[in-house]
């Protein structure tokens, strides 16, 4: 290992490391634009020059120069000072002066380091360049004038995207970005360019103008868009919640997160629920009502029905403190009937290792053969998919597929489409398969069949035949489509002793043995077409949605930038979501909602009063939330299930990546990107 | 001894009588007729404020935000939306005059020369709902005022 001296200080590195990653475990900065320790180095911003001792007589690019032993570098000196200054100011020569109306501005790179390290004044009194924007779809406005030819927006659709529609165009002074003729960068990771620009060239269009970097609330939070539970930061300014940008998290999502997460923000302001309501039985219309009259109404309505015909299902994004609340209540109304699968998945939930993303989201990184097994990665959860073609690009490992064959951004073996061929893929290489850390991930659609528990049993099957499960790995992955299911999965939201699970909840209210539903945040099914007109559907969420329009009575909450919530990613990792603004109107977070109306509905109410002590009772039921942000390891338990296979192909779970939940269609933002993005068919099907 | 004669000869009374006298005869009248007479103020005086616009009628502010993040009072709020045209502008500029400790601040931050502390000082209410000022009525502000202010900055400007 090389030692490196910087500075007067010594640090010994690994064989590889650059200068400039050397400075930073130091702790010296050297200024930076081109560079991005998630992509490759180029070195053409020459920014980050240092001088290095015995070298050639000129500054060196510290980005592309790896340590070597005994190498001698200075980042403070004369030369260096001198070198960076000319670099700036021959950035600055073609940069506009424009930083008032910069949507960057307060947040810039070019900004901060032309403070920190530039000229204070101009010697260049010539015309300046200017270069036509371009047009990158709906999410992405440019600016490119502003444009330093750094490279980083390239280099990032080619490499972590993997939709190269970018490139530099023209030498010289003439260099531009740009998109090949007619495309738009249509990838579910746009929204990343804006935050890699080191300047205003590429911004958010939705954000446009709208606030400045300094007048904004910063929350630490997670997103809840898909079952990673990706770290985000809600930037919000007064109610408003005005942006969201992704969280360093290695363990997750990196520092990326999916356009979803990123821009349907704009759908929390907008067709909410902001206080109770109530339908009126003789008109049919829903009226407004206040808290007390609508847990009266509840009360009114249950008062007879008896425990066994009442039943609640949870949506996809609710918090765990809400689902056990939930369950404490549906207990204490003696009914049996509860699920948090209502996308219809049927699955077996005995043990942990089953149903969760075993190896974890990091572990892609060490697995030498992926097989998918009806999942489109790229849409379910873009960031698994972003690590997958990270480690295909290292490594070039083999990736199969067996379900509908969908661009990945990858190649991949396409290895049939259902059930039948799983099994000839077993047969075929039961026992030959030589990759050291083989993993499986199954998409959720795949349980979405009568035959769920069968095909479950095949996956175990497949897993341990194919080498996925051995001692010290377990490869196998099941992606789960919706942020609350593994918090529901762990905490037993699901049919209790001889309770009714998803789909017989549905059918039961068509044929009376269902007389009162409650739906928490349950918005996935349309509730007007399946739930049978006789049943009494309390609906509990924060949009004016699917189950909203069939509810009798509405209870108004709080959406997940709202309220301080635990969620379960698909790994098994508990993580705090924080409130970032207030609900709107009379809008209340669910668990406080569901113990107010225990003092109505219940003999005695919940035994909690505020969210600390439901916590508490949460973490001495189920240990693993005692940890929050660390993956509880799930012991393998060899499987006995047996069932009879149906013939059918696998089935996609997204059929509109970008209206996927509630928040996603009311957003605005999300309704110009399907226009953009999916072909016209695709999108009057998803209307359907 | 010499406290005594002074006061025996009455002599400070009658300076003090003798300096009336010079300033009632002697010394040009310093008393101006107020309202109807008005006295001199600098070029950099900072009264009531206004937005300004360019002569071809386009407003100058940018809803860059730079007063507001500046103003020491929080007197100022401003929102802002791309205009049809694709501009950035403000949809909402309020200033709180209430508020407003009248530092100048807001127009030293101003980069386009939009807001300014104007030459007027009378603009006194009767509520204090008219001392919240919107966009309109500083740009009418603007309007009503551009020939002194546009004089006052040119006058400042050698300092500058």
């Amino acid at each position: 290992m090389p030692k490196i001296t910087i500075n007067d200080m010594e640090i010994e590195v690994e064989a590889g490391t650059s200068i400039l990653q050397a400075a930073e475990q130091l702790g010296i900065e050297i200024p930076r634009f081109c560079y991005h320790d998630k992509l490759s180095v180029p070195a053409n911003c020459r920014m980050c020059l240092v001088e290095v001792e015995g070298g050639p007589p000129k500054p060196a690019a510290s980005c592309a120069i790896a340590c070597g032993d005994g190498m001698v570098v200075h980042t403070e000196s004369e030369m260096v000072k001198k070198a960076r200054k000319g670099v700036m100011e021959m950035l600055l020569i073609n940069h506009p002066l424009d930083c008032p109306i910069c949507d960057q501005g307060g947040e810039c790179d070019l900004q901060d380091q032309a403070v920190s390290y530039g000229f204070d004044r101009s010697r260049y009194h010539e015309d300046k360049r200017t270069v036509s924007n371009k047009d990158l779809g709906p999410l992405i406005g440019t600016e490119m004038t502003r444009c330093i030819n750094c490279t980083r927006c390239v280099r990032f659709a080619e490499e972590i995207a993997g939709t190269p529609v970018l490139g530099q165009f023209n030498r010289g002074e003439d260099s531009e970005i740009g998109t090949f003729i007619g495309e738009i960068v249509d990838t579910e990771l746009s929204g990343n360019l804006v935050d890699i620009c080191p300047v205003g060239a590429l911004t958010s269009k939705p954000y446009a103008y709208s606030a400045r970097s300094w007048e904004l609330t910063k929350t630490e939070t997670i997103d809840v868009h898909d079952s990673l539970g990706c770290n985000i930061r809600v930037d919000s300014r007064g109610r408003e919640v005005m942006r969201i940008l992704p969280r360093l998290n290695e363990d997750i999502n990196e520092e990326w997160i999916d356009d979803r997460a990123r821009f349907s923000c704009d759908g929390l302001a907008a067709g909410r629920i902001d206080r109770p309501y109530i339908r009126d039985e003789e008109s049919g219309k829903l009226v407004e009502a206040e808290w007390s009259e609508a847990f009266v109404y509840i009360k009114k309505k249950l008062s007879g029905v008896k425990g066994d015909k009442i039943a609640a299902l949870a949506g996809d994004l609710v918090d765990v403190e809400a689902m056990v609340a939930m369950k404490d209540l549906m207990n204490a109304l003696g009914s049996p009937n509860m699920d948090c699968r209502t996308d219809s998945g049927v699955f077996n939930t005995d043990n942990r290792a089953s149903y969760l993303f075993n190896s974890t989201i990091a572990g892609i990184d060490e697995a030498d053969a992926i097989l998918l097994v009806g999942v489109d990665p790229r849409h379910e959860a873009t960031m698994i998919n972003a690590r997958i073609r990270k480690n295909w690009l290292e490594k070039k490992i083999p990736i199969s597929l067996i379900g509908e064959a969908v661009d990945l951004t990858y190649p991949y073996e396409h290895m049939g489409t259902g059930p039948k061929d799983l099994e000839k893929l077993v047969k075929q290489y039961a026992g030959k398969v030589k990759a050291k850390k083989p993993m499986m991930i199954v998409g959720s659609g795949v349980f979405r069949r009568d035959d769920g528990m069968a095909i479950h049993a095949l996956l175990h099957e497949a897993a341990e035949a194919l080498g996925i499960v051995k001692k010290n790995w377990n490869g196998f992955n099941i992606l789960h489509g919706a942020a609350s299911r593994v918090g529901g999965l762990e905490v037993g939201f699901l049919p209790q002793k001889n309770g009714l699970n998803f789909s017989e909840i549905i059918s039961g209210t068509k044929d009376g043995s269902i007389e009162a539903l409650f739906l928490l945040g349950a918005d996935e099914f349309n509730a007007r077409v399946h739930i049978g007109w006789k049943t009494f559907v309390v609906y509990q969420g924060h949009h004016g949605d699917h189950a909203a329009e069939r509810a009798d009575v509405i209870l108004p909450a709080a959406a997940y930038t709202e309220k301080d919530g635990l969620y379960v990613n698909t790994e098994g990792r508990p993580q705090l979501a924080k409130r970032a603004v207030t609900p709107p109107g009379d809008a209340k977070e669910d668990w406080a909602i569901l113990r107010a109306m225990s003092e109505h509905i219940c003999r005695k109410p919940l035994p909690y009063n505020s969210q600390l002590e439901l916590r508490t009772r949460i973490q001495k039921e189920w240990p693993i939330f005692k940890k929050i942000n660390e993956v509880a390891p799930a012991k393998w338990v060899k499987p006995s299930m047996k069932g009879r296979i149906l013939k059918d192909s696998f089935i996609l779970p997204v059929p509109n990546y970008y209206l996927n939940n509630p928040i996603c269609r009311a957003s605005k933002t999300m309704k110009t990107c399907t226009e953009a993005f999916t072909n016209q068919n695709d999108f009057q099907e998803a209307a359907e | 001894m010499d406290r005594l004669a002074r006061a025996f000869f009455l002599t400070e009374i009658v300076k003090g009588f003798l300096l009336t006298l010079k300033y009632m005869f002697f010394v040009p009248k310093v008393t101006i007729n107020y309202p109807y007479e008005k006295g001199p103020i600098s070029p950099r005086f900072r009264g009531e404020h206004a937005l300004r616009r360019y002569p071809n009628g386009e407003e100058r502010c940018i809803a860059c935000k730079l007063c507001e993040a500046i103003c020491p009072a929080l007197a100022i709020t401003i929102e802002a939306e791309p205009r049809e045209d694709g501009s950035r502008r403000t949809t909402k500029y309020d200033i709180d005059m209430t508020k407003c400790i009248y530092c100048g601040l807001c127009q030293e931050a101003c980069p386009v020369d939009a807001i300014v502390e104007g030459p007027n000082f009378e603009f006194a209410t009767e509520t204090r709902e008219e001392l919240y000022y919107n966009k309109e009525k500083l740009l009418d502000n603007g309007d009503r005022w551009e020939a002194q202010i546009a004089a006052n900055i040119v006058a400042d400007a050698p300092y500058r």
